[in-house]
């Protein structure tokens, strides 16, 4: 029999290729360079190439139903080496996640309780918003909470879930608001009204939430005046770079890597104590792959005394994600049961095998990660994780030093 | 098949919860709410029985408490009709609370009343089994499963009993469970639907005189349970405290 209407895959396909998100999936000529590169693409079963077969042939509900559906970690390799510029991790799997749970199909469980802890709080964590400036009690340097008291200010520096509440993160965001004084710039939060920016949402395919994030956003960030926003999680970097600008939200904003390395002939003079260490620096996806930022956190890591640096093989373009983008954050279980491993723990040991004994991250998720890895991979005690603000503030000499 | 779901707000525990200086009450100030677990594990028995059987699933709702976004995200999985019924300021007690829901649920004709068996701020679990006794019907609880019963007239409702015990009963329709679990657990729905519920749904209200309910209870006062001689309280900073609970995890030989 022949049908002329278009299968409802076709249908879906057309509707990414209007988003704007690169070039139309339609356009794929199954050259599987995509499901190569993935690195998780052999456990799937349908990496993006067969994605794209399936939906093309009709069997948009096959795919949808396949545990396949929430493996992608948003690692951005295969939109990277697409020949066609199909843009498979901004455009394809957010729009597959999306029609799945407007159908009614139910994402993973451990999903579940993230969305619904957004939805209800704010945060990605499920934590009172009443919380969220808690990291800054007892702080030697003055947070401005410009949602009591708003002025104008060079930054307003969006803290971010993890930063403002998960504990090893804590440590981190006490020393940034230290080198923020450090640097003599005016610089304010927004205390507990701040919330979450959404980037996992989106990339979850919960577009609603992630609309509903943007509106409140936005109200709180036309109520204030400031030159940039600084962040400290490159995804939202990501999201407010390029997402909110769709709903025409358009902010300047800075992942903190780039904020610090223009001001880096300031920091040089401050950088007053050695850090004895040999490092090996994790590119983000976001800031990394996607945006292409890979020589600033380089160059502060180079700018401290002390610090030799060493690359993994797997480096820049080529770096292995942590496996906490796209929702994978939390998805490790789905993840390992579909996919047999985290890559975090591939990632420690590409890292040990630098001889580092650090492994630098500017990403909140990766602290929690790589130390969970390290501890799994018996590399505990031998490959310590910290921040590039954390090795910055012990050369900055700027008070107290995170437990790692 | 006529379904009435009954939903209640309770304080969402992840703030802090404080007695009032009146010493008897709490302070639900600055609190924030959401729904009872376990009626949002009967809205969720309900719909599958909709799903699975065809049900008209009316929810009814004493408003306090921001009940609206519950009420919204009911519509969003599925609910057909939601009910409001105004009542002044907090959440009245059972007794009340069963009269008002009995007078707004009697007049919908109603085959089945699905209440959650208990709420965390009424683990006593007397408001489904007061309100059948309002409504006249029969009741059953700690039930983690609805099926219609050929004959039309009946459900089979899986009851649960301690000691990993469950019971098939039969239960004559018009009746009232207190429902402890749905089959599944209650479904995820996207933001977007509920986004489109808030623009579409129309609440109805019901409004129903304040019953003069003699309380047979009173409040004494509330305050928060001092802690028993023998547990160690740790202090310290994370690294102190976690050191700590290995050291005693250790010694009471629960870890090598």
């Amino acid at each position: 029999m022949i049908t002329l209407e278009a299968p409802k895959g076709v249908e879906l396909l057309e509707k990414v290729a209007k988003s704007g998100e690169g070039q139309s999936p339609l356009g794929c000529m199954q050259c599987g360079l995509c499901a190569a590169s993935c690195p998780l693409g052999e456990a799937m079963e349908f990496p993006p190439r067969k994605l794209i077969l399936q939906a093309m042939a009709g069997n948009l509900d096959k795919v949808l139903q396949s545990p396949t559906l929430w493996m992608c970690v948003a690692c951005y390799t295969c939109s990277l080496r697409c020949p066609r510029d199909i843009e498979l991790t901004d455009g394809l799997w957010p729009a597959l996640r999306d029609r799945a749970m407007q159908q009614g199909l139910q994402p993973p469980a451990e999903l579940q309780e993230t969305f619904e802890n957004i939805f209800k709080y704010g945060n990605t964590l499920g934590k009172s918003p009443r919380q969220r400036l808690d990291w800054a009690k007892d702080l030697d340097v003055r947070v401005l909470d410009l949602s009591k008291e708003p002025r104008p200010v060079d930054v307003l520096w969006l803290v971010g879930c993890y930063p403002s509440y998960y504990p090893r993160n804590r440590g981190v965001t006490r020393a940034f608001a230290r080198i923020l004084t450090a640097l003599g710039v005016s610089w304010g939060v927004l205390g507990t009204k701040e919330k979450a920016i959404g980037e996992c949402d989106r990339m979850f395919g919960e577009e609603g939430l992630f609309e509903s994030l943007v509106e409140e956003n936005r109200k709180l960030l036309d109520a204030q005046q400031f030159g940039t926003l600084v962040v400290l999680d490159p995804h939202a970097f990501r999201a407010l770079q390029n997402y909110y600008p769709r709903f025409g939200a358009w902010y300047p904003v800075q992942h903190y890597t780039t904020f610090l390395a223009e001001r880096i002939e300031q920091i040089k003079p401050l950088l007053i104590k050695p850090v004895e260490a040999t490092v090996t620096y994790h590119d983000n996806c976001c800031a990394g792959r996607r945006c292409g930022y890979y020589e600033q956190p380089r160059a502060l890591l180079q700018a401290i005394p002390g610090v030799k640096l060493v690359e993994m093989a797997r480096n820049r373009d080529n770096a292995l994600c942590c496996g906490g983008g796209g929702g994978g954050m939390w998805l490790d279980a789905h993840i390992v049961a579909h996919g047999g491993r985290r890559l975090s723990d591939d990632r420690v040991r590409q890292a040990a095998d630098t001889g580092a004994d650090t492994l630098a991250v500017s990403c909140p998720y990766e602290l929690a990660r790589f130390e969970d890895a390290a501890k799994v991979t018996g590399l505990e005690g031998r490959l310590h994780v910290r921040d590039i603000i954390e090795l910055l503030a012990q050369s900055m000499d700027l008070g107290e030093r995170s437990v790692s | 098949m006529n379904i009435v779901v009954v939903i209640r707000q309770v304080p969402d525990l992840i703030e802090p919860i404080e007695v009032d200086s009146s010493g008897t009450s709490l302070d639900l100030g600055t609190a924030s709410f959401i729904v009872n677990e376990s009626d949002d594990h009967a809205l969720e028995q309900a719909i599958l029985l909709k799903e699975s059987h065809g049900a008209k699933v009316t929810v009814v709702a004493l408003d306090f408490g921001d009940v609206d976004n519950t009420l919204y995200a009911a519509a969003a999985k599925g609910a057909d009709r939601i009910v409001k019924v105004p009542c002044d300021g907090d959440a009245p007690r059972p007794e009340a609370a069963a009269a008002m829901l009995a007078e707004a649920i009697q007049p919908l004709g109603s085959d089945l009343v699905l209440v959650g068996v208990q709420a965390h701020n009424e683990l006593d679990g007397v408001l489904a089994p007061l309100l059948a006794s309002q409504l006249g019907l029969p009741y059953v609880g700690v039930i983690r499963g609805v099926k219609p019963a050929a004959d039309g007239g009946s459900v089979v409702v899986f009851k649960e009993f301690p000691g990993a015990v469950m019971a098939q009963l039969s239960v004559r329709l018009p009746a009232v469970l207190g429902i402890l679990g749905a089959e599944q657990a209650p479904r995820y729905v996207p933001v977007s639907r509920i986004r489109a519920a808030m623009k579409s749904t129309q609440f109805e209200e019901q409004t129903v005189a304040a019953p003069a309910v003699e309380p047979q209870v009173t409040i004494r006062r509330l305050y928060p349970p001092a802690p028993a001689a023998r547990a160690e309280m740790l202090s310290g900073s994370e690294t102190e405290v976690a050191a700590r609970i290995a050291a005693i995890l250790r010694e009471k030989g629960l870890v090598k």
